[in-house]
C-alpha cells in the first residue's frame, strides 16, 4: 500500500517506530505501550484477567480515575445512589487497592475526566505511546503523544502484556493557516475541519495538525482539536511538541525532572516531522474564514456558521447524503432554510473532555458576566484541579450568579449515564463532542458548539453569535 | 474464540449511513455484564424499541430478518465511541459478520478481536446487496473467509481485502494475548533495552 519512502519521517512515524518490538511480514507491529489510562467502565477487565490467570504487567504505568459513572452532585463514593453506578465506581477503586495502581478517587483533588487528568498530571508526555479504553484518547496527541482509543479486549491485552498489535495507519496532515478571528476558539476550528473532510474522512489515517493557527493555540486549545479527531474517523490526532508544550509539561507531578528532563528533551526536540516527510494526504484550511460554528445534524460533519441557515437536503446531489440529511432534520425537528440564530434551545451543557478545562470555563464566564441564563444550564469542570482554579479566579461566582449550576467533575451530560440527562425532545447547546441520536438521553437533540457559544445560548435562549456578547 | 471459515446465513440490510456505536448500543447499557440475559435486546435498542418497550417497525424486528446473522450496512458503520459492548450486542444476537463500505477504525478492530468478521465491500456493492435483501426478504449470503469472497443473494461473487494477520486470527479463532506471548523473548529483550535508554519514562 505504501510507496517506498525516503528516510525522512513524520512525527507519528518517529514515535511509532521507536516503540516497535517486532514486525510481522503482514506489516503488523507489536508496539510497546508506555502508559495506560483507565476509567470506571473498564473495571471488569481486572477480574476477567484474573479469571484466566493473567496478571497486570506494569501497575506503575497504569493510571485510573472514575469519570463516566460519577454523578456531578456526588463528592464521594457513598454519595452515589446504590446500584450499577456506584458498583462501577467502587469496582475500579477495589481493583486499584488490590493491584496497587494509581487511582485518583472521587475525594482526591486530582480526580476528573481521564483525558483532562492525564495531561494535567504530566502522565501524558510527548513521545510516549498512551492508550485508554475510550475513543477520545486522541486528546493527548495535542502534546505530541502517540495516543489512541482502544476496545476492552485491547485494554486487557495492554494490562497483561504492556504491548498492542497495530498496523501503521496512513498519514494525513491538516494545515490550518491564517489568523483565527477574535472570539473564536479551537472548537470552531475542529468542527470546520470535520465539516470539510467528513465524519469518515480520517478513517484509516493518523492525522497531524500543523500550520500557524494550530501553533498559535494554547495547549488546552490544541487538546480540543486532537480530542475531536475521532469524530472525523481518525484514532490519532497529533501535534508536534514546541516550546508551549514543554512549558506546559514542565513541573507537572509525573513529568521527568533534572537529568531525566534533559534526556527527555533531547528526544522531544527530534520529534517534529522532517521537512521532507511525505504525507499520504494533505488538507489545507484557512483559519480566517472560520465562523462560530453550530452542528445541526446527528453527525459532527453536519455543521454551519452562526450566520448561516439550516441547509436544504434538496440541494445535495449525492442521494445517500441527502437521505442522511433528511433523517437528521426529522430527528432534530428542524426545517431547511431556518436561520441558525432563530433556533430556540431548552438546555445548555458546558463540560466534557472536549471543553471543560480552565480556558474553556474562562471563555464561558466572559459571556455570563453580568447576565442571567434563561434556560437550565449545567457547568461541569473537567477535574477537581480545574474546579479549584475556577473557584480561585471567581468563575464559579459568575456561573452561579448567572443562574447556572456549578457541579463536581466528570463526563456528565456528554455521555449522559451519570444521571445528567436530557428529556426526550429537548434541544441542548452542548460543548461536548457527539451529536448522535440519543447521545444525551433518549430522544435528545444535541447541537455542538464552543464554550462561548454555549454561554451565549444560555443567556439568550437561542443560538447567538457570542462575539456580540463578550465583554 | 469461535473460528470463522465459511458461513451462510440470512442477512438484513441496515440503511443507516454513519451508524455510530451509540446507535448500536446506547450508553446507558454499558455497565451491564455481557452475559446479562437482556443483552440481545440492547442491540440497536432505540431504533428497535419504543420508550414503552414495544417493538418498532425497524427491519431487524421483522420476520424473516429476525433470523439474520449477517448485517449489510452503509458507510462508516460503527463510528464514534470505542465501546466493545457494540460487538457484544451483535454477538448476543448471533451476528457473525458485518458487511459495509467503511467501518469506524476502533469498532473494526473490536470485531476482529471477538471473531466477528467485518467485510469491506464498495459502497456500490453494499448498496446493490441491500436492495436485493429488501426485495428478497430472508435471502442468504455466504462468506468464505479463506477465499475472501462474499456470495450475494443473487449468487454473484464479491472479493474483499483483509489484513493477513486478522485473517489468521479469525480463521483459527486465536486469542491475541497468547499470540503475543509467543514473542515473549523479544518483548523482554526490547523492554530491557528500552528501560535503559528511556529512564525518564519509568
Amino acid at each position: 500500500m505504501n510507496a517506498p519512502r525516503s528516510h525522512s519521517k513524520t512525527l507519528f512515524e518517529k514515535i511509532f517506530d521507536r516503540h516497535v518490538i517486532v514486525t510481522r511480514e503482514s506489516g503488523d507491529a507489536l508496539l510497546f505501550i508506555d502508559r495506560q489510562l483507565i476509567h470506571d467502565l473498564h473495571y471488569r477487565s481486572f477480574e476477567e484477567l484474573q479469571a484466566v490467570g493473567r496478571t497486570i504487567r506494569y501497575p506503575d504505568q497504569l493510571f485510573a480515575t472514575p469519570d463516566h459513572s460519577v454523578p456531578t452532585t456526588a463528592k464521594k463514593l457513598t454519595d452515589i445512589p446504590q446500584g450499577e453506578m456506584r458498583d462501577t465506581v467502587a469496582g475500579l477503586q477495589e481493583a486499584a487497592e488490590r493491584i496497587g495502581f494509581t487511582h485518583f478517587d472521587m475525594t482526591d483533588p486530582r480526580h476528573g475526566i481521564v483525558h483532562v487528568v492525564g495531561p494535567e498530571q504530566g502522565i501524558t508526555l510527548p513521545g510516549l505511546t498512551l492508550v485508554c479504553g475510550d475513543s477520545h484518547t486522541s486528546t493527548h496527541g495535542a502534546l505530541g503523544c502517540l495516543s489512541f482509543g482502544i476496545g476492552s479486549t485491547e485494554v486487557k491485552h495492554v494490562l497483561a502484556t504492556q504491548t498492542l498489535w497495530q498496523r501503521k495507519p496512513r498519514s494525513m496532515r491538516i494545515t490550518v493557516d491564517g489568523t483565527l478571528g477574535l472570539g473564536l476558539s479551537a472548537k470552531d476550528i475542529i468542527l470546520t475541519i470535520i465539516r470539510h473532510i467528513g465524519a469518515a474522512g480520517g478513517t484509516g489515517y493518523a492525522i497531524e495538525y500543523a500550520g500557524s493557527a494550530i501553533r498559535q493555540l494554547s495547549i488546552e486549545g490544541r487538546m480540543t482539536i486532537s480530542n475531536m479527531t475521532i469524530e472525523a474517523g481518525a484514532r490519532f490526532g497529533i501535534i508536534a511538541p514546541d516550546d508551549k508544550t514543554l512549558e506546559y509539561v514542565y513541573g507537572r507531578p509525573y513529568a521527568p525532572t533534572d537529568e531525566k528532563w534533559e534526556e527527555a528533551m533531547a528526544y522531544w526536540r527530534l520529534l517534529p516531522s522532517d521537512d521532507t516527510a511525505v504525507f499520504d494526504k494533505e488538507i489545507n484550511i484557512n483559519a480566517a474564514a472560520i465562523e462560530p460554528t453550530v452542528t445541526w445534524g446527528n453527525s459532527p460533519q453536519f455543521c454551519v456558521g452562526i450566520s448561516d441557515v439550516i441547509p436544504d437536503p434538496a440541494s445535495e446531489a449525492d442521494l445517500a447524503t441527502r437521505a442522511n440529511m433528511e433523517s437528521a432534520l426529522t430527528y432534530m425537528d428542524l426545517l431547511p432554510g431556518t436561520p441558525v440564530n432563530k433556533i430556540d434551545i431548552d438546555r445548555v451543557f458546558i463540560g466534557s473532555c472536549t471543553n471543560s478545562r480552565i480556558e474553556d470555563l474562562r471563555q464561558a464566564a466572559e459571556v455570563f458576566k453580568g447576565r442571567s441564563v434563561v434556560v437550565p444550564t449545567l457547568v461541569v469542570p473537567g477535574s477537581g484541579l480545574v474546579k479549584s482554579e475556577a473557584e480561585r479566579e471567581g468563575l464559579d461566582r459568575i456561573f452561579i450568579n448567572a443562574g447556572a449550576q456549578w457541579r463536581e467533575p466528570g463526563c456528565s451530560m456528554c455521555v449522559a449515564i451519570n444521571g445528567d440527562v436530557l428529556s426526550p425532545g429537548q434541544r441542548c447547546a452542548s460543548t461536548s463532542n457527539r451529536n448522535f441520536q440519543g447521545r444525551q438521553g433518549m430522544g435528545s437533540r444535541t447541537h455542538l458548539v464552543s464554550p462561548a457559544m454555549a454561554a451565549a445560548a444560555a443567556v439568550t435562549g437561542r443560538f447567538t453569535d457570542s462575539r456580540r456578547l463578550s465583554s | 474464540m469461535q473460528p470463522f471459515r465459511r458461513f451462510s446465513a440470512v442477512a438484513v440490510p441496515i440503511d443507516i449511513p454513519n451508524c455510530d456505536t451509540d446507535q448500536i448500543i446506547p450508553a446507558r447499557f454499558l455497565r451491564r455484564a455481557k452475559d446479562d440475559p437482556a443483552y440481545a435486546r440492547f442491540l440497536l435498542h432505540d431504533l428497535r424499541f419504543h420508550a414503552d418497550d414495544t417493538e418498532t417497525s425497524f427491519i431487524f424486528n421483522q420476520i424473516p430478518y429476525t433470523n439474520a446473522q449477517i448485517l449489510v450496512c452503509d458507510i462508516n458503520w460503527g463510528c464514534g465511541s470505542s465501546r466493545e459492548a457494540a460487538v457484544n450486542a451483535l454477538m448476543a444476537n448471533h451476528i457473525r459478520a458485518v458487511i459495509a463500505p467503511t467501518f469506524g477504525d476502533i469498532h473494526y478492530s473490536n470485531c476482529i478481536k471477538n471473531g466477528l468478521l467485518p467485510v469491506r465491500l464498495s459502497a456500490a456493492n453494499c448498496n446493490h446487496i441491500r436492495i436485493q435483501l429488501h426485495e428478497s426478504p430472508g435471502a442468504s449470503i455466504t462468506i468464505d473467509l479463506d477465499k475472501q469472497a462474499v456470495s450475494g443473494p443473487d449468487r454473484k461473487g464479491y472479493m474483499f481485502d483483509i489484513d493477513p494477520m486478522d485473517k489468521i486470527r479469525l480463521l483459527h479463532g486465536l486469542d491475541d494475548i497468547s499470540m503475543t506471548l509467543e514473542h515473549q523473548a523479544e518483548i523482554e529483550a526490547f523492554e530491557r533495552d528500552y528501560r535503559k535508554k528511556n529512564r525518564w519514562i519509568f
